[in-house]
C-alpha cells in the first residue's frame, strides 16, 4: 500500500537547514495497523504529513497504492488526499459551526457526492462510532472523546485507502483513549490500513507493528502481538 | 461551481458567521448609501440653482440707462441717458427676427391704500408681455392687456400678498385702490415663485404711469426677450448689436461702459450652470471617495475573514478541497454579501432621497435624486471591486499549505 525509499526531509530556517528525516525506508501492506513512535522532535509528524501529502519530500520516492506521489500540483494533491487519505488529528480539527453530521459529510462534499447520499453516509459512520444521537450537535457540545470519534467518522466517510492519525489520543484521558483505540482497532479489523503516531507505549501496543524513529532514522521496526483495547473499555 | 450544493454551503457559512456577514455587509451597504445620498444632494443643489433662474424667463436681456463718462460727438460726459417709447418701437422695428417680445418697465414705490389699510408697494408700469418675462402666474382675474396700454386705463394687477395685506381674506378683484393718489381698479391677482418680495408688487399699464407723471413718454428699463433658439452665442451677439444700436442712437461713446448697463440672463445662467456643474463634480468626487472607502473597507474585512478562516480552510484542504474550490467559496460568499447589501444600501439611499423631497430646501437642496443607472453603476463597481478585493486574500489562502494552516498555535 505504501512504499517509501530513502526519504529525506529538511526544514529551512533562515540560513540554517534542519535535517529532520535522514533516509527513511519503509513499507506498509494493506490492512496493517502501524504505530510510529519516537521522542519529541524525532520527525514523526513530519513523516506522517509527507505520507498524507500535507507536506512534500525533498529526496526519495513515495508510492501510494501504486501511484507515485511526486511533483503534484495543489489541485491534484487535494484530489489524492480526498480519494486516498483520511486524517485524524490530535486537536480534532472539526469545523466549529458545522454539526457532527455536517463535519462527517464534508469530505464527501469535495467528492461531489449528492447531498442525500452524503447525509446517509454521514449518519452511517456516526452510527459506527456510536454517535448517532449526536448527529445534529455542534462540536462545542461534545466531549473530547466524542469529538475524536466524530473526526474518525469523518476520516472514514471518504472511504480512504489509508487512515493517518497524529496522536489521536494525545488530548484524551486514558479511558477515553482506549475507547478511541477500540474504535480504531475495529476499523482496522474491517481491513483498513491505519498509521498512528503516538508516544504512549500502551497505545502503541494496541497496534500490530511498531516503528521507532530516532533522529530522523528508523531504529526499530517490529511486528507485535496486538493488545485489544476492548479489554479496558 | 454554481451548483445548488455550493450555494447551500455558502449560505451556511453566511448564516453561521453572522458578525462577519454583518461587518462586510454593513460596510458595503453604508458605502453605497452614502454615495447615493451624496450624489442625490449634488443633484438637489443643481435643482436649487435652476429654480433660482426658472423664477424668471431665461431669454431676457435688460437695458438700464446710465450716465455717460466719456464725451462724444459734441456731448459732454456726465449726461444722463434716458429711454423712451420710441426706443421700444425702434427695437421692434430693427430686430424683429430675433425677438419674442419687448416690454418697458417703470419702477416706482407708492403708498397704496384700501379703506383703512395702507402700505408702500413697489409699483411697476409694464406692457402685457412683461408677464412672460417675470413668469407672473395669474391666480384670478386677468393680466394687463393691449387695450389697457392703448387706453391708458387705471387698472392694476396686484400680488397675492398685496391682496392679503389690504383685503385680508376678501376678494380684491373689482375693488378700487389708491396708488400714490390715483385710483386703480384691480383686475387681477398673481403669484410668483420668486419669493415674498415678488408677490408684494403692483403692475399697472406703463402708459398710465406716464400719463399720471405729466404725460411724459420715458421708461426706466427696456426688457428684451430673444428667441430661445438663438442659444447662448446668439444671445451674446444680439446683446452686442442692441448695445451698439443704443449707443449710436443716444450718442454714447462706443467705449463708454456707463452710458447704458446691460444684464443678460443667458450669461448669468451659463455661469450658474457652470458653478452647479463644478459643485456636482465636487460632490461626485466625494461620492466616488466613499466608494473607494467602501472598497478599502471590504478588502480589509476580506483579509480579516480569510485570516480568521485560515484554520477552517486548512481543514477543508486536508479533506480534499482544491484551491479552486477554496477561492470559489470565499469569493462567492463575498460577492453574495456585497450584492445583497449593496442593493439594500442603494434602495435605502434612494428611499431616503425621495423622502427628503423639499425638506432640505433651506440648505439649497431641492428634490434630491439620483439616476437609477448611476446608482446601479456604483453598486456594480463596488461589487466587482469587492470581488477583486476578496480574490487576492482568497488566492493567498488557497495557497497556504494545510499543515501551516492546521498548526496548533
Ligand atoms: N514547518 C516546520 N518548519 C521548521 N521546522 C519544523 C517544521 N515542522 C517541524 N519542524 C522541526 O522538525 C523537527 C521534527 O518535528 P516533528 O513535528 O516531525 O516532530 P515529532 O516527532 O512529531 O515531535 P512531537 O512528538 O513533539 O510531535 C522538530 O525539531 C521541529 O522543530
Ligand atoms: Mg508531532
Amino acid at each position: 500500500m505504501i512504499q517509501i525509499k530513502d526519504l529525506h526531509k529538511s526544514y529551512k530556517m533562515g540560513k540554517n537547514s534542519l535535517h529532520v528525516l535522514k533516509g527513511i525506508n519503509f513499507n506498509v501492506e494493506e490492512g496493517e495497523l502501524v504505530a510510529i513512535m519516537g521522542s519529541s522532535g524525532s520527525g514523526k509528524s513530519t513523516l506522517l504529513n509527507i505520507l498524507g501529502m500535507l507536506d512534500e519530500l525533498d529526496e526519495g520516492t513515495y508510492t501510494l497504492d501504486g501511484v507515485a506521489i511526486k511533483n503534484l500540483n495543489e489541485t491534484k494533491a487535494a484530489q489524492y488526499r480526498n480519494k486516498f487519505l483520511g486524517f485524524i488529528f490530535q486537536s480534532f480539527n472539526l469545523i466549529n459551526y458545522k454539526s457532527a453530521a455536517e463535519n462527517v459529510a464534508l469530505p464527501l462534499y469535495y467528492q461531489k457526492v449528492a447531498r442525500k447520499e452524503r447525509q446517509e453516509k454521514a449518519l452511517k459512520y456516526l452510527t459506527q462510532v456510536g454517535l448517532k444521537e449526536w448527529a445534529n450537535h455542534l462540536p462545542s457540545e461534545l466531549s473530547g472523546g466524542q469529538k475524536q470519534r466524530v473526526a474518525i467518522a469523518r476520516a472514514m466517510a471518504a472511504e480512504p485507502k489509508v487512515l493517518l492519525a497524529d496522536e489521536p489520543t494525545g488530548a484524551l484521558d486514558s479511558t477515553t483513549s482506549y475507547e478511541v483505540m477500540d474504535l480504531i482497532q475495529k476499523i482496522n479489523d474491517q481491513g483498513n490500513t491505519i498509521l498512528i503516531v503516538t508516544h504512549e507505549p500502551d497505545i502503541a501496543d494496541m497496534c500490530k507493528r511498531i516503528v521507532h524513529l530516532k533522529d530522523g532514522v528508523i531504529i526499530e521496526d517490529k511486528k507485535i502481538e496486538q493488545v485489544r483495547a476492548s479489554k479496558y473499555v | 461551481m454554481f451548483s445548488r450544493d455550493n450555494w447551500r454551503e455558502i449560505f451556511q457559512t453566511i448564516q453561521k458567521n453572522k458578525l462577519r456577514t454583518f461587518l462586510s455587509g454593513f460596510t458595503v451597504a453604508l458605502g453605497i448609501l452614502i454615495f447615493v445620498v451624496l450624489f442625490g444632494f449634488g443633484n438637489g443643489l443643481i435643482n436649487t440653482f435652476q429654480l433660482f433662474f426658472e423664477d424668471d424667463a431665461q431669454n431676457i436681456i435688460t437695458f438700464f440707462p446710465g450716465q455717460t463718462t466719456k464725451p462724444y460727438k459734441g456731448y459732454k460726459s456726465g449726461r444722463q441717458i434716458e429711454f423712451d417709447r420710441s426706443d421700444l418701437a425702434d427695437i421692434e422695428k430693427n430686430f424683429p427676427m430675433f425677438l419674442e417680445y419687448v416690454t418697458p418697465r417703470i419702477g416706482r414705490t407708492y403708498l397704496t391704500k384700501f379703506k383703512n389699510e395702507s402700505n408702500n408697494y413697489s409699483t411697476r408700469g409694464v406692457a402685457p408681455s412683461h408677464q412672460f418675462a417675470e413668469k407672473t402666474i395669474i391666480m384670478k382675474g386677468r393680466y394687463l392687456d393691449k387695450l389697457d396700454i392703448l387706453k391708458k386705463t387705471k387698472t392694476a394687477v396686484i400680488g397675492r400678498l398685496v391682496e392679503r395685506d389690504l383685503f385680508g381674506q376678501k376678494d380684491a378683484i373689482g375693488n378700487y385702490i389708491d396708488v400714490g393718489g390715483s385710483v386703480f381698479k384691480i383686475v387681477g391677482v398673481y403669484q410668483d415663485d420668486g419669493g415674498d418680495d415678488e408677490e408684494r408688487r403692483i403692475y399697472v399699464p406703463y402708459t398710465t404711469l406716464q400719463l399720471i407723471e405729466k404725460n411724459n413718454d420715458k421708461v426706466d428699463q427696456i426688457i428684451v426677450a430673444f428667441k430661445p433658439e438663438l442659444g447662448y452665442s446668439g444671445a451674446m451677439a444680439l446683446e452686442k448689436s442692441l448695445s451698439t444700436f443704443f449707443k449710436e442712437k443716444k450718442y454714447i461713446n462706443p467705449n463708454d461702459q456707463n452710458g447704458i448697463f446691460i444684464r443678460n440672463v443667458a450669461e448669468g445662467l451659463k455661469q450658474t450652470q457652470q458653478l452647479a456643474r463644478v459643485l456636482q463634480l465636487i460632490v461626485s468626487f466625494v461620492a466616488f471617495g466613499t466608494i473607494i472607502a467602501g472598497i478599502i473597507g471590504i478588502s480589509n474585512i476580506m483579509v480579516f475573514v480569510v485570516k480568521e478562516r485560515t484554520k477552517e480552510l486548512g481543514i477543508r484542504k486536508a479533506l480534499g478541497a482544491t484551491p479552486k474550490s477554496v477561492i470559489g467559496t470565499i469569493l462567492l460568499e463575498s460577492i453574495f454579501i456585497t450584492t445583497i447589501s449593496g442593493v439594500l444600501g442603494m434602495l435605502i439611499g434612494i428611499a431616503i432621497l425621495s423622502s427628503l423631497d423639499k425638506t432640505l430646501e433651506d440648505f439649497f437642496i431641492t428634490d434630491p435624486f439620483i439616476d437609477l443607472s448611476v446608482a446601479i453603476f456604483a453598486t456594480v463597481v463596488l461589487i466587482i471591486f469587492g470581488g477583486v478585493a476578496g480574490y487576492i486574500p482568497a488566492k493567498r489562502a488557497a495557497r497556504i499549505k494545510p499543515i501551516v494552516a492546521l498548526r496548533d498555535e
